[in-house]
Formats: structure tokens, C-alpha cells, sequence
């Protein structure tokens, strides 16, 4: 599978819903459409929950990856304002 | 601007809803309302405004606070009997938002000081008692071109409607002129729900709230009336009057008149 570029990377690790999703889509607000934001995240939680509100935002959600014991990243491109 | 951690967590529940974020966020709290009345209305609209993080809250309220008041007016307590009521919401609203800030106006809002006042405010909210200040106020905002969310109360009734001068209808193609003096009874001699206040203030800050957002469909061209006993609202189509006197196509309003002295000569 191709790498995305990526744009912006943000570390999430420590928060709990909704502040996951709550900084990840301020994140997203400040970028331009296409372009790909990483976030780190070490909540299983968020992990389920920002794909899913990032799609119904009608962002689209690139990788959802675990990477080591605790952490996670999930790649999104922003697809519209 | 950046948002703090404490704002993330202040307005969460607001950035998470698509039709606001963090984009809305901040356009509330750039926002500038000012509400005539620090009353039944005025309180729960100060009170959602402010924890909306409206910027700037201007009111203008002549009153202090008395014990009749409080079984409506929850801005007010026990603990500010005595004080002018736009001190007593200042000091609730601020406590309850340190980002807002709010100006109190101890005045009676009248034709010599109401242009001034509402001039750099981006939206007024009436919450007034009466009719002269409700004309007053409304032949004000359709000269300066402002929006107006108009609520009115008494008994178990309420009435609400959303004034955008020169898209939409103003309250005189509702009501042309004010009813005589003594036709339609105060809330003093009437009497008052108290929560109707609430659910009529609720529904302006919303009006008010969406207006900053631009989102949604806002009560142009519309009365809105809740009847508290049957817990129905019904909607009014209030189509904008050509020949209204002061937003029609020949207004013979074209300044601000004497509403008290209007009002009493009749």
C-alpha cells in the first residue's frame, strides 16, 4: 500500500473521549483540504471512536494502525471543511 | 486565536457537533449581543449566551433585584436582593464563564440612548416588559439594519420571532402599532409561569445562536407561539408588510419617535 504524506502529526496520548476526538477535528479544521494529519493515540477507546466520527465529519480515514504495546496511529485526509 | 485546554474542555460538546467546531467556536466568542432587560427573559438568555462563550454581553436594565422576581429570574438570588439587576447577572454570568464579558447598562433604554448603545453589537435579543421599548427597540434595529430576536411572555403563553431588517419581516408588519394601554395586562397584573420564561429565553439564545453560527433557519418571517397549558407551538406566517411604516417601501418612521409619550396619549 502507498504512504501518504503526511502533513501534521499530533500526540493525543493520555486524553480520553471526547478531547481525543475534540483535538484531533481542530487539528483537521486547521488544515487544507487533501492534506493527511497523523495522530498518536494510547486510547482504545478513540481508536474505535475518531475513525468513525472522522467518516461521519466526511473526512476520510487512511490507516488505523497499533504500533507498539499501548500506542496506535491513525492517518486521515481531510476532504472537506 | 488558540484554544486553551480549558476551552477544549468548556466547549467540547459544541466543537464535537459538525455544524459548529472549532471554526463556530470562535465565532461565538467574537460574538457581541446585546439584550434589552435583565428579567424573566433576559436571565436565561444571558445565562445560555454566556455559557455559550458569546464574547460580549451588553444589558441594559434600570431595576434591582426584588423577591417577586426570583421565581423566574434565575440570573438573580436571594443573596442580591436590592442589587441592580445587571450587576447581580453580571456576577452570575462571569462566574459561570470567565471568557465572557459582560457590560451592564443601569439605564432605562429610550430614543436618545438605545443607537449608541446597540451600535457595535452584532445582534439585540428583547427581553422587555413592555410596548414602548418593544416598538422602540424594534423601529431601532430595522435604522440600524441589526438583527432582533423578540421574545414576549404572560401567563402560560410565549411568543418569539427573529427581526433580520431587510430580509425579512420587522414586529410592525406584525403589529403595526401598540395595542392601548391597558388592552394586554402586564405580567404583574397577570401573572407569569416562571419556567415559560425559560423555555421562551431558551429559545431566543438558540436564535441568537444560530444567527452567529449561520446555520439552520431562523423565525424569519415567523411567530412562533408556545402555549405552555397544551405544550403546543405553533408557527405564524408573518409575511413582510409593503407599507409597513418603518420597513416598508415609503416608511413615514425614519427616526426614532416618543414611545412612552405614544403610548400614553393613547
Amino acid at each position: 500500500m502507498e504512504e501518504a504524506r503526511i502533513d501534521k502529526k499530533i500526540n493525543i496520548k493520555g486524553l480520553h473521549c471526547p478531547y481525543t476526538f475534540v483535538k484531533s477535528k481542530i487539528a483537521v479544521e486547521d488544515m487544507e483540504t487533501g492534506q493527511v494529519l497523523e495522530i498518536l493515540l494510547d486510547n482504545e477507546e478513540a481508536v474505535i471512536n475518531i475513525p468513525k466520527s472522522m467518516e461521519d465529519h466526511g473526512q476520510k480515514v487512511l490507516k488505523v494502525e497499533k504500533i507498539n504495546d499501548t500506542d496506535w496511529i491513525i492517518q486521515v485526509r481531510k476532504e472537506k471543511e | 486565536m488558540e484554544f486553551t485546554d480549558d476551552q477544549l474542555q468548556r466547549y467540547s460538546r459544541h466543537i464535537i457537533l459538525p455544524e459548529v467546531g472549532g471554526k463556530g467556536q470562535k465565532k461565538i466568542l467574537n460574538a457581541k449581543v446585546f439584550i434589552v432587560g435583565a428579567g424573566g427573559l433576559g436571565c436565561p438568555v444571558g445565562y445560555y449566551l454566556a455559557a455559550a462563550g458569546i464574547g460580549t454581553i451588553g444589558m441594559i436594565d434600570n431595576d434591582t433585584v426584588e423577591l417577586s422576581n426570583l421565581q423566574r429570574q434565575i440570573a438573580h438570588s436571594t443573596k442580591t436582593l436590592g442589587v441592580h439587576k445587571v450587576d447581580s447577572a453580571k456576577a452570575t454570568f462571569e462566574a459561570l464563564n470567565p471568557d465572557v464579558k459582560v457590560v451592564g447598562i443601569k439605564e432605562r433604554i429610550n430614543k436618545g440612548n438605545i443607537m449608541d448603545l446597540i451600535k457595535d453589537y452584532d445582534i439585540v435579543v428583547d427581553g422587555s416588559d413592555n410596548f414602548p421599548t418593544r416598538y422602540l427597540v424594534n423601529d431601532a434595529c430595522v435604522l440600524l439594519k441589526k438583527p432582533l430576536v423578540s421574545g414576549a411572555i404572560l401567563k402560560f403563553e410565549g411568543q418569539v420571532t427573529t427581526v433580520l431588517p431587510g430580509e425579512g419581516h420587522c414586529y410592525r408588519c406584525l403589529f403595526e402599532e401598540m395595542p392601548p394601554p391597558g388592552l394586554v395586562p402586564s405580567c404583574q397584573e397577570a401573572g407569569v409561569l416562571g419556567s415559560v420564561t425559560g423555555v421562551v429565553g431558551a429559545l431566543q439564545a438558540t436564535e441568537v445562536l444560530k444567527l452567529v453560527l449561520g446555520k439552520g433557519d431562523v423565525l424569519k418571517n415567523t411567530l412562533l407561539i408556545y402555549d405552555a397549558l397544551r405544550t403546543t407551538f405553533r408557527r405564524v406566517k408573518v409575511p413582510k408588510n409593503p407599507a409597513c411604516p418603518v420597513c416598508g417601501e415609503n416608511p413615514t418612521i425614519k427616526e426614532l419617535q416618543d414611545y412612552d409619550a405614544e403610548y400614553c396619549r393613547m
